[in-house]
């Protein structure tokens, strides 16, 4: 896969029934003992990847790109998972290695497997052909990276152990699995949940699958989030004995833990106490460290906050894995930059924290190991009154789950379920003396010896292997739907995918979504009515104002838009600046070494700004000195005869004149008449002339006699290339 | 709306008996009760079977989703799911010397199932 080239969704889309997956089960990442990257060594990091995309400050450090220890997980699902792949891609060059998909909303109640490939609302319809062929492009883009990505879905609702066969037969390698969030928040009834669910662990389990549970939910849905700790530990507890029991090893149990509570609540205090507490309990199982999402709005920039402060939290516990909520969610369903900015904040923070535990530890006396302690018996007091109650069920029907009391204070508002209620009541069937299933990985009693098993054999011996040993058996079903289908939505947009036509993008090839950012200086409400406004002047459609920060209520509030542009690039119309062609610095050095070169520069005009040409020549910046380069700096408010005049007292080479603030032009003016005036004493032919600033557009500045012309953005190793080839083109001729 | 008054935090008063457990005593009480709240849970699917748990033994055995979904009322309606289904088309498969997928698509097409509740012993019809 060459990296300048789109993934090809087309062709992974063809002959997906007879596509394998590679593998089964769950990859974590390979540890490094003292990673050294550039002189920098590593304590928490893992093996690098092939192919990457490092963190913006990384060209100040070789454009190294350590990766943490922690896998790091992206959930992934706009509707269309055939746009999904191309985000995928994204994220995985941004350092994720678990991919997870979000389920269509409805999917819980579906009672058997979808099949093709709807479009979904809030997430995607998980089917074989959509998971086929994600699993198929992940095995192209870990490849391309080089290190294996985890695929990951949900093994719940009503067909819980439909999904966990079709997972275990496609290679997914984790899932969400707890029965408890069937019943709390799905509404489906809690024996059938607990008896399908063992069915779907076992098959999990043979799939080696890594669990991950719903606790966290329990976070999101309560009413005061950080009195739910003692009842969260219980859950995750029943969830993790639960899977252990019917066949799960523990190192693929993990729970999914929540920073409860977040800022301007004081974070730490609360939400540390509560994951030490966890972390001491739940010794024997994986922590997934999920973000705190309850009290997330519209802000990226507080959603951003809240993570690295959970990251922080993650690193004093030591999660094994790390989510990435998009920052964008809070307003909409995420969007591929935001999934990448996740990503990288996820990689910035947990390597910035390198090695955060030798150096500071957690204290073993005052306020934290109370709190710990506290929150552990609050949680066996829960487990006792729940077992005095009559058990499980009976305490969910009681109310005790989710209620706003911190337990066992309790406000009787809990969400109750009735244990003959909810979807799917009254469909567990006791199992007969003679019941038998002929398959691998069946959870509970089967009557094998009717036909002649032992205990050691495998009931799918009987019908000569079940899917689960010859995958020949899976029926592999296309498409259902003849509209709602990958086949026709790509009608629309594949022009999008595979020509030289673009438009902008958020989540769907051709979508046309972009945000403006605007500061108005008025109140919240003009400012909205507002840019809504200036939305119609840029023709956007569908304007929405997705978020509003008050700057002061009387000043300034500023106001983001999201709309749709209804044009087309042509990519074969545009014309591209020309891209500077650069020496290396040992090359620009060796030559001045050999050639040594004098410049001449100062700010012209009626201009006292001199930070930008300072950049340019001070070694301090990485300036052009040094390479060697002798440079005489003349000042601000330089007269352009000056400039030349004292060039051809000191003999040098080059001018570099910077002109910042223009008006009416004068900056290309002065450099005219510097070259006019060069040409007038007759050194004009010996002497390179450079002119640089904000407004200069190099197109421009050449045309007005300069030798070269340097922008925004320009550095000291530019202006140092440009000088040495000028020099070597002056003296061939 | 529940009209239970609130109950006040007491931790204070029903922690008595904990308090001067160790930790490592905590935990391991912890851990005791889960044990005692989950233990009831395994044996409930242990023993029982659900439409879902059948449609995917039937997926297992080679069926389609939709043949699955169809396989599982038809065996329901005919009281047989506490066979479980996949044993019905096992058991059919045996009588009629049929490859499991030849014995299912007879099933599906409403044929076998007397044979079948017959060689069970079978006489109830649900």
């Amino acid at each position: 896969m060459n990296k300048n080239q789109k993934l090809d969704v087309l062709e992974i889309l063809k002959d997906l029934d007879k596509y394998e997956p590679r593998r089964r089960g769950w990859t974590w990442r390979e540890p490094v003992n003292d990673l050294e990257m550039a002189g920098n060594f590593y304590k928490d990091a893992s093996k690098p990847l092939k192919n990457s995309t490092p963190l913006p400050a990384a060209k100040y450090f070789g454009n190294i790109d350590p990766q943490p220890i922690q896998v790091i997980t992206s959930e992934i699902a706009s509707g269309r998972f055939e746009d999904d792949i191309r985000r995928m891609r994204m994220a995985a060059w941004h350092g994720a290695d678990h991919l997870m998909v979000i389920r269509t909303a409805g999917q819980s109640h579906f009672d058997g497997l979808i099949e093709g490939t709807p479009q979904g609302v809030g997430g995607v319809p998980i089917t074989r052909k959509q998971v086929r062929a994600q699993r198929k492009a992940l095995d192209i883009i870990e490849d391309e990276v080089g290190r294996p990505i985890n695929y990951h879905s949900y093994v719940s609702g009503v067909a819980g152990p439909d999904i966990a066969v079709m997972f275990a037969e496609e290679g997914v390698n984790g899932a969400h699995q707890d029965p408890q969030y069937n019943i709390l928040y799905r509404n489906i009834n809690m024996v059938r949940s607990f008896v399908d669910a063992a069915e779907s662990k076992k098959i999990m389990a043979w799939a080696d699958i890594l669990q991950i549970d719903g606790a966290h939910n329990a976070n999101a849905t309560a009413m005061v989030a950080w009195k739910v700790m003692p009842e969260l530990m219980v859950q995750h507890a029943i969830n993790s004995l639960f899977s252990e029991k019917v066949g799960i090893k523990k190192d693929n149990i993990a729970l999914s833990t929540v920073p409860p509570t977040a800022a301007p609540a004081p974070d730490l205090k609360i939400n540390l106490p509560y994951a030490k507490a966890l972390r001491d309990f739940f010794s024997d199982y994986k922590m997934r460290a999920q973000m705190n999402t309850k009290y997330m709005e519209s802000s990226t920039r507080e959603a951003t906050v809240t993570h690295v402060l959970n990251m922080m939290i993650s690193k004093l516990t030591s999660a094994d894995i790390q989510s990435t909520i998009t920052p964008d969610e809070g307003r909409n369903v995420p969007w591929h930059m935001y999934n990448v900015e996740a990503c990288d904040t996820a990689k910035q923070a947990l390597i910035g924290m390198d090695g955060l535990l030798e150096m500071v530890e957690l204290k073993e006396a005052g306020y934290l190991p109370e709190k710990v302690r506290e929150l552990k018996e609050r949680a066996i007091l829960f487990f006792e009154e729940l077992l005095a109650s009559g058990g499980y069920f009976q305490a969910v029907e009681d109310g005790f789950f989710i209620d706003s009391g911190i337990y066992p204070e309790r406000n009787y508002d809990g969400i109750s379920r009735k244990i003959n209620g909810g979807i799917g009541a009254n469909t567990v069937y006791e199992r007969d003396e003679d019941y038998f299933a002929p398959v691998t990985a069946h959870f509970g009693y089967n009557n094998i010896k009717q036909y002649g098993l032992n205990e050691n054999e495998s009931p799918s011996k009987l019908i000569n292997g079940s899917t689960f040993e010859d995958r020949s058996k899976i029926q592999y079903i296309d498409e259902l739907d003849e509209e709602d289908n990958v086949n026709v939505r790509l009608e629309g947009t594949k022009k999008y995918l595979s020509s030289n036509i673009i438009k902008p993008e958020v989540e769907w090839a051709g979508d046309g979504v972009l945000v403006i950012d605007v500061t108005l200086p008025t109140s919240i409400r003009y400012a909205e009515a507002a840019a809504l406004e200036i939305a119609k002047h840029m023709n956007l459609l569908d304007a929405e104002v997705i978020h509003r920060e008050v700057l002061q209520d009387a000043e300034a509030t500023r106001i983001q838009v999201k709309g749709r542009l209804d044009i087309e690039i042509d990519l074969t119309k545009l014309t591209l600046p020309k891209e500077p062609d650069l020496l290396s610095d040992t090359e620009i050095r060796e030559f001045i070494a050999e050639n040594p070169m004098t410049i001449i520069a100062g700010t012209v005009g009626e201009d006292e700004h001199s930070v930008g040409l300072r950049e340019i020549i001070d070694i301090k910046h990485g300036g052009i000195e040094k390479y060697g380069i002798n440079c005489i700096y003349l000042g601000t408010s330089v007269p352009i005869t000056k400039l030349v005049d004292a060039a051809i007292e000191a003999n040098a080479d080059a001018i570099l004149m910077s002109t910042i603030i223009s008006h009416d032009d004068v900056h290309y003016k002065n450099m005219k008449k510097t070259h006019e005036y060069a040409v007038e004493k007759g050194v004009r032919d010996k002497l390179i002339i450079i002119a640089g600033g904000t407004q200069v557009t190099p197109e421009i500045a050449e045309k007005n006699g300069v030798d070269g012309g340097f922008g925004r953005g320009t550095k000291g190793h530019h202006v140092a290339s440009f000088l040495v080839k000028k020099r070597i083109e002056m003296n061939d001729n | 709306m529940n009209t239970k008054k609130v109950r006040e935090d007491d931790y204070l008063k029903r922690r008595e008996h904990l308090k001067n457990l160790t930790d490592q005593e905590l935990k391991e009480r912890f851990w005791q009760l889960a044990d005692e709240a989950v233990k009831p849970l395994v044996d409930l699917a242990y023993k029982n079977t659900s439409p879902a748990i059948e449609r995917s033994v039937l997926l297992r055995m080679g069926f389609s989703s939709i043949e699955a979904k169809d396989l599982v009322e038809k065996v329901i309606n005919h009281g047989l799911i506490s066979k479980g289904a996949g044993h019905v088309v096992y058991r059919l498969s045996q009588l009629e010397n049929l490859t499991i997928r030849e014995a299912g698509l007879m099933l599906l097409n409403d044929k076998g199932f007397e044979k079948v509740k017959k060689s069970f012993e079978v006489t109830k019809h649900e």
